[in-house]
């Protein structure tokens, strides 16, 4: 499997209100082909809705997306998502899961992505005797089955335990080395953005607050370096920076970045 | 749950106990003279009556032209129900056009349609099937329906994300989703269907199983009355378990119909 390079991804200017609600503002973003960028911020900052009209399910109420350069219209077919809920359809087996939507050679490249995700043994299964975890890595062999060049990922890791959590981060950033694809993954998980992401983005009622590049050797270990920009970044969403100077400061010269 | 191959016999034969003890007390209530033969025959004599039947190729005839008209308004009433609740279903245009009308014929009981409906189509065949596709068209509908509507928005939205539109969506998502609650409609239809038909092949027929009954009584033939309610009875067990069978295999995913 190969899916190419990545898509580049201009978001400009974009807005969304539902009604009198404004969900997002004058939201900026750009994306450089192949790049990981991390959105996270708390819940109901917009996030999602930010994912879901890059994926094209919402429409934007003012600005414009450009996928590639060309403004992107509604649903793109190499574009894809994956939910927080791995949304497999309980009536198929676990390879015909990862076969829908793709046309050509559907069986042997469903096969094949659910091998780089480790579940070739249980093709032929129910979805409903799966784990939480199996069950992500289906959506995801999914979403890889359709060589996609822009893999959007909405909090795909939000349901699972801590250690299958990590082993998922790692099968994505391993398939994303791989692949190429670019990529971007929302989460409120401060940690798993400052371990997945060339960039992280915070968005803060409904405006992009902070967008910071993550200078981390891959792959990454928690060490002084990761936590110091897991410090800035929580200490930008919770608004702690003035009130615990001290903490800070005594951080301050343990790193050396 | 396993059990072992002697007590999985037992657990088969668990179901059948009340019935076949019913029909021995029967029997013997009877053969004593503690209910009169006038009254109720006893099983022998109901199966004597079976077999002579049988031998004259009338029960066949009979149980075969009821079967047919049950299939043939089930076909019919069946699919309009099924194709209403899926135009209802998926479009909701249709639904703000259609479904008000659907409820309110919905709500008179199709029976009362009778005495209209033998002055339409006399005693024929139109009249059963008539009176059979109705009764079997609105079960069906409304769970055609609600199964459409009530497919999870969550799984139609991966769908259109992952490109399948129109008919490939409704294939894949849409009709799977729906199935369990439309075959919950078909087992009530069937239910639906039998009922129909007693009631218009007694009332008015030329031949099927209802007719039987009904002619049987004018020369007091208690033992083929009787048979001819253990033969709709035994129908309607049977088209069941056909229905039971059709939700095993199509629903083998649902956790609800899965093998244990």
């Amino acid at each position: 499997m190969n899916a190419g390079c990545g898509m580049s991804l201009d978001v400009q200017e974009v807005g969304k209100a539902f009604g009198a609600t404004r969900v997002l503002q004058q939201v900026r973003l750009a994306m450089q082909p192949g790049e990981f960028v991390a959105v996270v911020g708390r819940s109901g900052c917009g996030k999602s809705t930010l994912l879901r009209m890059i994926a094209g399910l919402d429409q934007p109420t003012e600005g414009q997306i450009y996928v590639d350069r060309q403004p992107l219209h509604g649903i793109h077919a190499e574009v894809r998502i994956m939910f927080q809920d791995a949304r497999l359809l309980p009536w198929k087996k676990v390879i015909d899961n990862v076969a829908v939507g793709i046309r050509a050679g559907a069986r042997r490249t469903a096969e094949e992505a659910l091998r780089l995700v480790g579940l070739s043994e249980r093709a032929g299964e129910w979805p409903r005797v799966l784990s939480g975890g199996q069950r992500q890595r289906v959506a995801l062999a999914r979403a890889l089955a359709g060589e996609p060049r822009l893999l959007l990922l909405d909090e795909p890791l939000g349901a699972l335990d801590a250690l299958t959590r990590i082993e998922m981060q790692r099968l994505i950033e391993k398939l994303w080395l791989e692949q190429g694809f670019s990529a971007i993954l929302v989460t409120h998980d401060v940690s798993e953005a400052v371990a997945l992401a060339d960039r992280v983005v915070l968005l803060e009622e409904g405006k992009v607050a902070m967008d910071i590049k993550i200078n981390l050797a891959r792959p990454r270990v928690k060490d002084n370096g990761f936590a110091h920009y897991e410090r800035v970044i929580l200490d930008r969403i919770l608004g702690t920076r003035e009130e615990e100077p001290f903490v800070a400061k005594k951080q301050a010269h343990s790193y050396s970045i | 749950m396993r059990f072992p191959l002697k007590s999985r016999g037992l657990a088969h034969a668990i179901p059948w106990s009340i019935p076949i003890l019913v029909i021995l007390v029967w029997q013997v209530l009877g053969d004593w003279g503690i209910i009169s033969t006038r009254v109720l025959p006893t099983p022998v004599h109901v199966l004597e009556a079976a077999v002579q039947l049988v031998q004259d190729g009338e029960l066949f005839d009979y149980t075969a032209a009821s079967a047919k008209r049950a299939l043939i308004g089930f076909l019919i009433g069946g699919s309009l129900g099924f194709f209403l609740g899926l135009i209802n279903g998926v479009f909701p245009p249709a639904e703000k056009l259609l479904d008000t009308s659907v409820q309110m014929v919905r709500t008179i009981p199709h029976l009362a349609l009778i005495p209209l409906v033998i002055l339409w189509f006399g005693i024929g065949e139109e009249a059963k099937l008539f009176l059979v596709a109705l009764g079997v068209l609105f079960p069906i509908y409304v769970n055609t329906f609600h199964g459409i509507r009530t497919v999870d928005h969550g799984l139609i939205e991966m769908g259109r994300v992952y490109g399948l539109r129109g008919f490939a969506l409704f294939w894949n998502i849409i009709l799977p989703g729906a199935l369990p609650s439309i075959l919950v409609g078909v087992r009530y239809a069937l239910g639906v269907m039998w009922m129909s038909l007693i009631v218009a092949e007694t009332i008015a027929s030329d031949s099927g199983i209802g007719y039987m009954a009904t002619n049987a009584r004018e020369f007091m033939q208690m033992d083929v009355v009787v048979l001819s309610i253990l033969l709709y009875a035994l129908l309607g067990k049977l088209s069941d378990g056909i229905a039971k069978a059709i939700e095993r295999r199509w629903l083998q995913w649902h956790p609800s119909y899965s093998k244990q």
